[in-house]
């Protein structure tokens, strides 16, 4: 399938007469943009190659912080840190978001990319800046660790590449606005914007206050450590280095959040309970999800209070407001598509009767459970500025964000990639047994890796340290927290070395899917005598997920009372 | 005479990409940054003992 200059369907011809090379999915029936395409690959295959790199990197440091093994030297660990947290969080979460984002403006549109110039910039200049970023962590000239606070200073290439890195994905953004400009311009669809499209605008809105960040920080550190301008003050570089680290992990949790909204639909045919309110719930985290950078400084002396308190509980619950609203409406949607089918036995009779055999399915349906009952409810407890005195810098915050960027994001990004790969590289996925089980040997390895850093982390054990022996003070609990994150970051990496596997893979020896739809995962199927449509009139329908609303409710009560007890405890008052 | 009706408020916001990115923008950076800022500008300089 070439270019739908020679195809006779009306989609991919409406794209070509656009003056696009289109072809139309044989699976979705929907048009592709060839210039899209080629470039969610590139961006989707740049991806999964950083995301095996961190994977290395992480199973080094989970077998070094294992006190028991300790593995690598002390100036190899740091090493390792650096090149583990942007790896993972910058380079392999970024260059996947910029492949959603060239599909969410292009295929649910029926539109064009907008420049294919400025498409290869963007790829460019962002695989420039991360191989150089590697490449000078790797030599040993860059042991800052991610957030590289002043004053360490690095070689001067290291914060050139994270510029280009930045720019670059800043770039990219640029071009899915101009396609959105264009679509819209060319009538291309018509009334709103699918709500995956509207997901996705949202994280490239955020991603501009994210990007923003990192080159207001960035370029004067750079011009310090060429020895140009003076040294930048380092309170002032946490604030704004924090508006670049903490905000880019937001990127993720819209795009993470469009990707719960499209797999639910593909696998269930689940669609929004309330299409409205889910897009209001993107205008709040659109508005308010950024401010909880804060979270990092509240015990930084220069801010005061005020500040703290604003940013990180009373406008910040607004966006976590907005992540319960998600939360409820993502399952109550797929229950009431379930019941809908026939599925509708009980309160959970639908919940056995779910696609589970789908990895990408299963993969999502991890992501929202370890997101919202570990990520976020550990999140919004850390946040608090009392709590977070005694939390900060400790590995509960590891155990926090493990649970929220690889638990969530990460999770649903490998879900997505089991249809990424046969809608766009055409290719059937090999090994479809070990893909069944894939997320979840990923998703269960790094619940116990969150788990075991948590309640490490609870007795004291402090974040980014080499050797807590040295300190004399922790007990045989501690340890045995810390090989439970050992044994839970081996199942997660083997987890993550099979779905490298299985994507290389299939890009290599795939059956070829060139005229006929994709290999079906399995998606859910009505039942005789469903009641349909006429289900979605019944608001009661949902009752399961309004349970499973109020058990994580309770959870995240028990959580909170046992922090501020634990808070309590810290000083007696007789 | 057919009268078009407006679309609510709301809606249009939803369906405006630029005043979104206006919005998303100006809120954190007004919230965060430039109130952080103009707090670590009032931060007194430490005495050397």
């Amino acid at each position: 399938m070439a270019s739908s200059a020679t195809l006779p369907d009306p989609v991919s011809a409406s794209l070509s007469a656009r003056g696009a090379s289109a072809r139309r999915c044989d699976t979705t029936g929907l048009g592709v943009c060839l210039t899209a395409q080629q470039f969610i690959k590139l961006n989707a295959v740049a991806a999964v190659v950083f995301l095996l790199f961190g994977g290395i990197a992480a199973i080094l440091l989970a077998l070094t912080r294992w006190q028991a093994v300790h593995l690598l030297r002390v100036d190899w660990f740091y090493r390792i840190l650096t090149f583990h947290g942007l790896n993972m969080l910058i380079f392999w979460i970024l260059f996947f978001e910029v492949a959603i984002l060239y599909f969410a403006c292009t295929v649910p549109l029926n539109s064009r990319l907008f420049s294919r110039k400025v498409a290869w910039l963007s790829f460019g200049m962002m695989l420039a800046g991360a191989v150089m970023t590697n490449v000078v962590i790797l030599q040993g000239k860059a042991d800052v660790l991610m957030t590289s606070y002043l004053p360490l200073l690095a070689h001067p290439l290291f914060y050139l590449g994270i510029i280009l890195v930045a720019v670059g994905t800043l770039v990219g953004v640029f071009n899915f606005f101009a396609t959105l400009y264009i679509a819209r311009r060319d009538g291309t669809y018509e009334g709103s914007v699918p709500l995956v499209t509207f997901g996705a605008t949202a994280a490239a809105i955020i991603a501009v206050v994210t990007l923003l960040h990192g080159a207001i920080v960035m370029i004067p550190t750079f011009t310090f450590s060429m020895g140009w301008t003076a040294q930048p003050d380092p309170m002032w570089y946490r604030m704004i280095w924090w508006g670049l680290g903490h905000q880019s992990q937001q990127v993720n949790v819209c795009a993470m959040v469009s990707v719960w909204y499209l797999i639910g639909q593909l696998a269930t045919g689940a669609r929004p309970v309330n299409e409205t309110v889910c897009r209001g719930a993107f205008v709040l985290y659109i508005l308010f999800i950024n401010l909880a950078s804060a979270h990092h400084l509240l015990v930084d002396p220069g801010v005061g209070a005020s500040w703290k308190i604003w940013n990180t509980s009373y406008a910040m619950y607004l966006a976590v407001l907005a992540s319960m609203i998600h939360g409820f409406t993502v399952p109550a949607s797929v229950e009431m598509a379930m019941r809908a089918k026939g599925h509708g036995r009980g309160l959970f009779g639908w919940v056995g009767a779910l696609p589970w055999r789908n990895p990408a399915f299963s993969a999502v349906a991890l992501s929202v459970a370890i997101f919202g009952f570990v990520g976020g409810i550990t999140g919004v407890t850390l946040g608090t500025q009392q709590i977070n005195i005694i939390a900060h810098n400790t590995l509960r915050i590891t155990g926090h964000f493990h649970a929220t960027v690889v638990g969530g994001t990460t999770l649903a990004f490998m879900g997505l990639a089991y249809y990424v790969i046969p809608l766009m590289f055409r290719r059937d996925f090999i090994w479809r047994r070990a893909a069944r089980i894939q997320p979840w040997l990923f998703g269960g390895g790094i619940l116990l890796v969150s788990f075991g850093m948590s309640f490490a982390g609870s007795l004291g054990v402090a974040r980014r340290v080499y050797d807590i022996e040295r300190a004399g003070i922790y007990g045989p609990a501690a340890h045995l927290f810390l090989g439970v994150m050992g044994v839970g970051a081996i199942i997660a990496v083997v987890g993550l070395l099979l779905f490298v596997a299985l994507c290389v893979g299939t890009l290599l020896f795939g059956a070829r899917t060139s005229g006929r739809p994709m290999a079906d995962w399995g998606v859910a199927e009505a039942v005789q005598g469903a009641p349909g449509e006429a289900l979605y009139s019944d608001h009661w329908a949902m009752k399961g997920t309004i349970v499973l609303t109020g058990v994580f409710l309770a959870c995240f009560a028990i959580y909170y009372f046992a922090n501020w007890k634990a808070l309590a405890d810290v000083w007696h008052v007789r | 005479m057919n009268k078009e009706v407006k679309p609510p408020l709301l809606k249009r916001l939803m369906d405006n990409p630029w005043i979104l990115l206006v919005l998303g923008v100006v809120v954190p950076m007004l919230s965060y940054t430039l109130w952080g800022w103009i707090e670590l500008c009032f931060v007194p300089a430490a005495q050397l003992p």
